[in-house]
């Protein structure tokens, strides 16, 4: 009757701590988060503040990265862009994270008629190209913050719906949830007491691995003019103002696309970890 | 792989055509802290004779045929002594469902097989010829349409049947000794007679030397004149089976005669009964 | 006769599953314009524009009429025409703009779908002919780090490295003469197939090393079948058939991708063509981009599936699954 994680939980902490994996992986995200918080502060100069007669400067001791071609300095702006990129694409990761579980766990219940219909919407879903109908959506919704969140609410669930469900199906049958059901259970209470902390690990390293590419996708709508605004920076519309200059200024096209590259790895090794420690599979 | 000194066959290395020898044998596990799967084992087999190796699952038997062979698995290494079969060795596996396959023709595994042979004698020989010797083979081993058989995936064919394909395929490098992993346990007990008819019949009609594995002392008796039992890696008794099922010395030996209370036919299968036997299926 | 059966018996089986989704992408595409908030006219001409020009705009896209009708005028004329509605900028039929720009748009596809192949199948092949060795150990890493790395990103490194450093591609556009054309698309192919790339190659690796080690690859080694041969008719073949499943998922993102790369690149197919109707707010062509994609790649999908049944004879006729 007892589901099979009480025992999980504490050999989950152990080996949590000797993960190499999640150690550095965790200890990058937290710097990333860090620096995002901080940017105010760390970030040499404003990064909306304008010096026309100091656009495009190379590299230097005193614009690390350079400056932009409104003399903005660069570095500045990544930092002060990882901050808008990162909020965002937490927030646009928690919507998706909820609907997917919940369809996954009462697909994967209930099976039958439900899982069937459930299973035709998610098909409908990934049948269109996921960044077509992203971009498609915010340009409906209206680029910005608000259409961002809701385009991936919309459309960002499926990969969470799919895992969860065959974790569902193969729990429904399993004996300890057939003895909950049987000893008068209610199915909501089964799957909110027996499935969802069971499925719930699965959920998480996934969310590790969506969060990156909703980041990603952000940074690319941002890259496509669909994004945040200007002229809060953005990495997206950064490295979109710096093409024109790629065969003078290269290295404008560099620096923002490294940040995201960071982020991707930071969360990926946080997921791999997390993984290794709940044993279960990416 | 160097020849044991006191190799007396016609070729600086190795043992006799149609002898195996096996000596100081130990296969490990290849980790850092590795374990002996087999654990010294010596063994020789006179060219045509037939040697059962029996012992229950884990006790090294499977991983000593492989070690003759020269295909351990992996994660598996010969960290001392030798074994090797004189001439050339064809190996028979236990599950015909696995031992071809699944994407490719029975035909094509012979001709593959026949071409490998061919190349490594230096003979080029026209496509028609290749199929015909890959049709004879089918036919040899007694299956029952061997045109059908040559063009059907593996999966279209019956447990015995694909097992015979197997056996052909064996014999497609025309080998010396024949080395049979549990060839039979797979299959359901009619079969299994016909299959070890098959072998037998094999075995006298070519000369075949016969290394034959098995956990079952009854099947290894209808095929075999000595047994080794082999138990934790190690050869714990060698006899004939009249020696054994008399006389059992090692527990392990024991277990096994009473795992196997009938031995069925202690009297090796009669060549006569092939045909009708082999025909039939 | 039963296999004749069977086989109309699963076709449909596959309706079954492909009408609903064939249904449910229509009923999404046609939602896409009542997503927008307020009124789609005044979205689409802005806030500057009469209130006349709004209201007629309004009559235009037909959205005073009921909702069910307006979805019954909307299915009527893709199923006669094909088509989403006259683009409201040029008038043309959206099904005249995207065929026109099809064959560049897949020729992007085709060249990024042989790109991936040849660059998964060597490095899948190294990685397990030797697990855990210097390959196999890049092979592992590089998707934690491809996965944070935005295509159009890739495409702009690309462009640095090979156009302006190297000179070797144009920085963008398609040229014209003789091998030009394919000369333009190479970057952009490049990089689409290497967002496919890690998953690809996770698989088939993974997959190889399953294969490996099969009784069967025993047998053919006792057979003593040359090694290369057992890798390249057995091997493969063994592990490619799932890949090759994996990739008609994939489908998706190949097509999404090569219509983003486009823009990178100033190529103009139908991703340029959904870039400037979304600068003019060209509701029915962006619709209709939407809806051709999520089409295509469901017949992708109908077709991979087909010629898995082809390629593996365990499925083919009286399937067991």
């Amino acid at each position: 009757m007892t589901a099979p994680r009480a025992a999980a939980r504490s050999t989950f902490w152990s080996r949590a701590r000797r993960s190499r994996t999640l150690a550095v992986g965790t200890g990058l995200a937290a710097l990333l988060v860090l620096v995002a918080l901080l940017a105010p502060v760390i970030a040499p100069y404003s990064p909306t503040a304008q010096d026309l007669t100091a656009g495009l400067l190379p590299p230097s001791p005193a614009h690390w990265l350079g400056t932009d071609e409104l003399g903005r300095d660069v570095l500045s702006r990544i930092l002060m862009a990882a901050q808008t990129d990162l909020r965002i694409a937490v927030t646009a990761a928690i919507a998706p994270f909820i609907i997917g579980v919940s369809v996954g766990l009462l697909s994967g219940y209930f099976g039958g008629a439900v899982d069937w219909t459930l299973s035709r919407v998610v098909d409908t879903v990934i049948a269109f190209p996921f960044y077509i109908i992203v971009i498609a959506l915010v340009f409906a919704l209206g680029a910005g913050e608000f259409g961002i969140v809701v385009a991936f609410a919309l459309v960002g669930w499926t990969g969470y719906a799919r895992v969860i469900r065959a974790l569902a199906a193969s729990m429904r049958d399993a004996g300890w949830v057939r003895a909950a059901r049987g000893g008068g259970l209610s199915h909501a209470r089964v799957i909110l007491r027996h499935l969802l902390p069971n499925a719930l690990p699965q959920a998480v390293v996934l969310l590790m691995t969506e969060i990156v590419l909703i980041m990603v996708a952000i940074v690319t709508l941002g890259y496509l003019g669909l994004g945040v605004r200007p002229p809060t920076p953005d990495w997206g519309a950064m490295l979109a103002e710096a093409q024109p200059f790629i065969t003078s200024n290269w290295w404008l096209g560099v620096g923002p696309g490294l940040a995201v590259v960071l982020t991707g790895v930071a969360l990926s090794l946080v997921a791999d970890g997390l993984g290794d420690a709940w044993r279960v599979k990416r | 792989m160097s020849g044991p000194a006191w190799s007396p066959g016609p070729r600086a290395a190795g043992p006799p055509t149609g002898s195996v020898e096996i000596s100081g044998l130990v296969v490990e596990t290849a980790e850092r802290d590795p374990r002996a799967l087999v654990d010294g084992v010596d063994l020789a087999v006179a060219p045509g004779e037939a040697l059962g190796i029996v012992g229950a699952s884990g006790s090294g038997k499977s991983l000593t045929l492989r070690a003759v062979l020269g295909l351990l698995p992996g994660g598996t290494r010969v960290s001392a002594g030798s074994a090797e079969a004189g001439g050339r060795a064809g190996m028979v596996f236990q599950d015909p469902q696995t031992a071809l396959d699944p994407l490719t023709r029975v035909g094509t595994h012979l001709v593959e097989a026949l071409r490998a042979r061919d190349t490594e004698q230096r003979i080029r020989a026209a496509r028609g010829e290749v199929r015909s010797r890959a049709l004879e083979l089918l036919e040899r081993v007694h299956l029952p349409d061997p045109e059908r058989a040559f063009r059907a995936y593996p999966h279209e064919l019956s447990g015995g049947q694909r097992q015979r394909v197997v056996i052909a395929l064996a014999l497609a490098g025309d080998p010396d000794v024949l080395l049979c992993d549990e060839p039979t346990t797979a299959l359901d007990v009619t079969v299994q007679r016909r299959v070890l008819a098959e072998l037998d019949g094999l075995r006298r009609e070519r000369g075949l030397t016969l290394l034959f594995v098995s956990h079952d002392l009854a099947v290894v008796a209808a095929l075999c004149e000595r047994v080794a039992v082999m138990d934790r890696g190690r050869v714990v008794e060698t006899g004939t089976i009249e020696q054994l099922q008399r006389d059992p010395r090692h527990p392990a030996t024991r277990a096994l005669l009473a795992a196997a209370p009938r031995l069925p036919d202690l009297e090796p299968f009669d060549g006569t009964g092939l045909a009708s036997d082999g025909g039939a299926s | 006769m039963s296999s004749v059966r069977r086989i109309g018996l699963a076709t449909l089986r596959t309706l079954g599953t492909v009408l609903p989704v064939m249904l449910g992408v229509v009923v999404g595409v046609f939602f896409l314009l009542r997503l927008v908030p307020g009124d789609p006219a005044q979205m689409i001409l802005g806030e500057r524009a009469t209130p006349q020009a709004v209201a007629e705009l309004h009559e235009q896209l037909g959205l005073d009429l009921p909702l069910w009708q307006q979805f019954g005028d909307f299915l009527g004329r893709l199923i006669t025409q094909g088509d989403t509605g006259p683009s409201l900028v040029s008038g043309a039929s959206t099904r005249d703009l995207i065929l026109e720009r099809a064959p560049i748009s897949l020729g992007i596809v085709a060249l990024a779908l042989l790109l991936a192949v040849l660059i998964t199948v060597p490095l899948a092949l190294a990685a397990a002919r030797r697990p855990n060795g210097p390959i196999d150990h890049a092979v592992r890493v590089i998707p934690a780090i491809g996965l944070g790395m935005p295509m159009f990103w890739i495409g702009l490194l690309l462009i640095i490295v090979f156009a302006v450093h190297l000179g070797w591609f144009p920085v963008g556009g398609v040229g014209t003469g003789a091998g030009e054309p394919i000369r333009s698309l190479i970057l952009p192919a490049l990089a689409v197939s290497l967002s496919l790339v890690p998953p690809l190659i996770r698989s088939l690796r993974a997959q190889l090393l399953e294969v490996v080690t099969a009784d069967f690859v025993t047998t053919l080694r006792a057979a003593r079948i040359p090694e290369l041969r057992i890798w390249t008719r057995h091997i493969l073949r063994g592990g490619a058939l799932p890949t090759l499943a994996l990739l008609s998922v994939n489908a998706a993102t190949l097509i999404g991708g090569t219509l983003v790369i486009e823009k990178v690149f100033a190529i103009n197919g139908i991703g340029m063509l959904l870039f400037t109707s979304i600068g003019s707010r060209d509701f029915p062509v962006v619709q209709g981009i939407a809806l051709y994609c999520a089409v295509l790649v469901v017949l992708v999908g109908i077709a991979a599936d087909a010629l898995l049944g082809i390629l593996d004879p365990r499925l083919r006729r009286g399937s067991a699954r």
